[in-house]
């Protein structure tokens, strides 16, 4: 076990980047505590994977220096890195049982039969495999497979961290469900450091302590899921967490007084210096806005979510989003909305204004 | 326009993959067909698309008899959930292929893609190939190559699966907005319940080869006709229970027992399945009607907007899905409410007897 650390990581695909849209990751400068729970999280394409790489091995930065527990091991290859990896696609040994899949790793590295055989009771256990250890893998569904992939992670106890990517994308949801409280179980019992990247926020925010958000090649904010919710530091994590994503309404801010189409809106951060010729927008979550006195709206559209209601509102040309727990009536078509104001904040090209 | 099976049963060798099945749908919004992987969502579309036959029964679109007709006499478009384009031709031209086929003039035909390619906003892409597009950019090209078209039957196999959570909460918001004006059946399969809850229409729960229930999306929810359903339809899964119901009251343990409610109350003495969905059991009291059930925490995920809570009540599992941050110790035992006005009850063998 160990903490990683990357110092002003750089990495380019092409021999000669010139534009910053020649570099799939920007300046990174990142830590890795030893036994956290971290989440990688962004869309396609924002260099997430080829971070995730860097640290196993598989891709050498560019620039920049990967050091774990403060040894630079940047030039080293994988197998010296000690580093266990779940992907998205289970990777499983057909002809073997569950028992020799999940023993093989330690058979490789030399173990003595009974530390082995102590070792996979206890994994096949936690993942509750016990009654198929004899079994051919072959025989098993999508989700059974993928449990003996993260089976083979957690069986050895030398790893320095163990790397999921994307392990969940091919598992129906309601199975989806049970394996993700599964592994943040096992985090919670083994406390080996794991980063499980993905793009998927609500895999990321219930099972990380931390998460690093990524876009474009950069980190645009690192921080528990509760401050990515409930204060994005940019318009972008706004967006990108939260199902609806957080309203982003472009506004005017005159001697102090922040206006929407007009209307004055209380922010949580009010501005305290010039914004001229700045790109001003106020972000509040569908969650933080409610129906009653403030902003006059039109609904356009109504869904049930089961145990909310996702209603679409406009005003003017804006459309504002909000979420109507059950059991609260929505009008048919006119109605006002209210931001909470310690919740509502001001952005200024795409920052929070702090 | 209608489609019909009418009891159609597909059978391959020894194994049935499709029961006894009669289905009507009709252009009126989305048809969800929801079930897990292998429940038979992507055989039922076949039987319609004609791309499979039926062991027993018929298919009937329009009151006439098309049982046996092939895939290509039937005005069908499809989309998979693997990005289906032709690599080496451009965007436009795989939007223009039905047309090609259908020989349309060259002038309709610049004049129907452009339109469509604006309405899935992929019009910059045109002249572009499939290869150089991002996933959902691809779907999306998917998506017009069966819109171009006026199908009778537009089925949608997954579409959305293998996109990033973002696109496909964006393409999800569109989607019926597309076929709003159209009078083709839509068809759209899916393992995911906010799918079908967030698309509306009718919903047919699959699972091991039946159609369960079929009607409004909201229906189908709200009052599940079985358990089966309601497990198909509850994501977190729905908690069950064994209870029993003695005079005025529902008992689910020595410790926790709440007034019958009114449909319940009725009905006699004796056991029932009780049905109560995550988000119906919070760490916090919401009114009278709640019942306090204790439970030794298991695991908790915090979202940053809403806490699960997974428990052990009566030694059995339980799940809490509620709003707010709601930070429990692992391992102690916490309070949580039962939301009773809320609570779904079955009878032994799963039917449905109040909610």
């Amino acid at each position: 076990m160990a903490k990683i650390s990357l110092a002003s990581v750089k990495h380019s695909y092409v021999p000669k980047p010139l534009g910053p849209q020649d570099w799939a990751l920007k300046q990174l400068d990142l830590e890795w505590s030893n036994g956290g729970a971290y989440a990688l999280l962004g869309p396609s394409g924002c260099g997430k994977t080829t971070l995730l790489n860097i640290i196993s091995g598989l891709v050498r930065p560019s620039q920049g220096k990967v050091l774990f527990d403060d040894v630079d091991l940047t030039q080293r290859p994988t197998e010296e890195r000690q580093i266990a990896q779940v992907f998205q696609f289970p990777v499983v040994y057909d002809t073997m049982t569950v028992w020799e899949n999940l023993a093989f790793p330690l058979r490789n590295r030399g173990l003595r039969a009974a530390e082995i055989e102590q070792k996979v009771k206890a994994i096949a256990h936690m993942l509750e495999l016990d009654a198929m250890l004899p079994k051919r893998a072959a025989g098993l569904t999508a989700d059974g497979k993928q449990k003996i992939s993260l089976g083979r992670g957690l069986v050895r106890s030398d790893v320095n961290v163990i790397m999921f990517d994307e392990p969940l994308t091919v598992i129906d949801p309601h199975l989806k469900w049970q394996l993700r409280s599964k592994l943040k179980e096992l985090h919670q019992r083994t406390r080996r450091t794991m980063i499980y990247v993905t793009h998927d926020q609500t895999e990321a925010l219930t099972f990380a302590e931390k998460v690093v958000v990524m876009h474009e090649g950069s980190v645009v904010q690192i921080g528990s899921p509760v401050e990515l919710f409930e204060r994005p530091r940019h318009t972008f994590v706004g967006h990108f967490i939260g199902s609806p994503g957080m309203n982003i309404l472009p506004c005017e801010v005159e001697n102090g007084v922040v206006l929407f189409a007009g209307q004055r809106v209380q922010v949580e951060n009010p501005p305290t210096g010039a914004l001229a010729g700045r790109r001003t927008e106020i972000g509040v979550r569908p969650e933080f806005v409610s129906l009653g006195q403030g902003i006059p709206v039109s609904i356009v559209k109504v869904s049930d979510a089961g145990r909310y209601r996702v209603v679409e509102a406009r005003h003017a040309d804006y459309r504002i989003k909000l979420l109507v727990e059950e059991g609260v009536a929505v009008p048919a078509s006119n109605a006002s909305v209210r931001f909470d104001p310690g919740h509502t904040r001001l952005y200024a090209d795409g920052r929070l204004l702090e | 326009m209608t489609l019909e099976l009418r009891n159609v049963v597909k059978s391959v060798g020894t194994q049935t993959h499709i029961h006894e099945t009669s289905l009507r749908l009709a252009t009126a919004g989305f048809n969800i067909l929801l079930g897990s992987t292998l429940a038979g969502k992507t055989t039922l579309m076949q039987l319609m698309a004609g791309l499979e036959q039926p062991s027993r029964g018929e298919v009937w679109f329009d009151g006439k008899n098309v049982t046996g007709v092939a895939v290509q006499k039937r005005n069908v478009s499809m989309v998979y959930q693997q990005f289906i384009n032709y690599p080496n031709l451009t965007v436009f031209e795989n939007i223009a292929s039905p047309l090609r086929v259908a020989r349309m003039s060259q002038a309709q035909t610049k004049e129907r893609v452009q339109r469509i390619a604006e309405l899935v906003k992929i019009a910059p892409m045109l002249q572009r190939h499939p290869g150089e597009l991002s996933g959902g950019q691809q779907q999306r090209t998917a998506l017009a190559r069966a819109l171009v078209k006026d199908a009778d039957l537009v089925l949608l196999d997954e579409p959305l699966a293998n996109l990033d959570f973002k696109l496909r909460e964006e393409l999800r918001d569109e989607l019926p907005r597309l076929f709003q004006d159209r009078r083709s059946i839509v068809v759209f399969a899916t393992t995911d319940p906010m799918d079908a809850l967030l698309l509306g229409g009718h919903t047919a729960t699959v699972r091991e080869g039946r159609i369960t229930q079929f009607g409004p999306t909201a229906e189908v929810y709200h009052r599940p006709a079985d358990l089966a359903t309601a497990r198909v339809f509850s994501n977190p899964p729905i908690n069950t229970a064994t209870v029993r119901k003695q005079g005025g009251q529902v008992v689910l343990s020595d410790a926790v027992a709440w007034p019958a409610k009114a449909g319940l109350r009725e009905l006699p003495d004796g056991p029932y399945v009780v049905g109560i969905r995550p988000h119906h059991i919070s760490p916090v009291a919401n009114g009278a009607g709640a019942a306090r059930i204790d439970g030794k925490v298991q695991i908790t995920e915090l979202s940053g907007s809403e806490s699960t809570i997974h428990f052990v009540h009566a030694q059995l599992n339980w799940v809490s899905q509620s709003h707010g941050m709601h930070a429990v110790q692992v391992g102690t035992t916490t309070e949580l409410y039962i939301d009773v006005d809320r609570c779904m009850y079955f009878s032994p063998d799963g039917r449905l007897v109040a909610a």
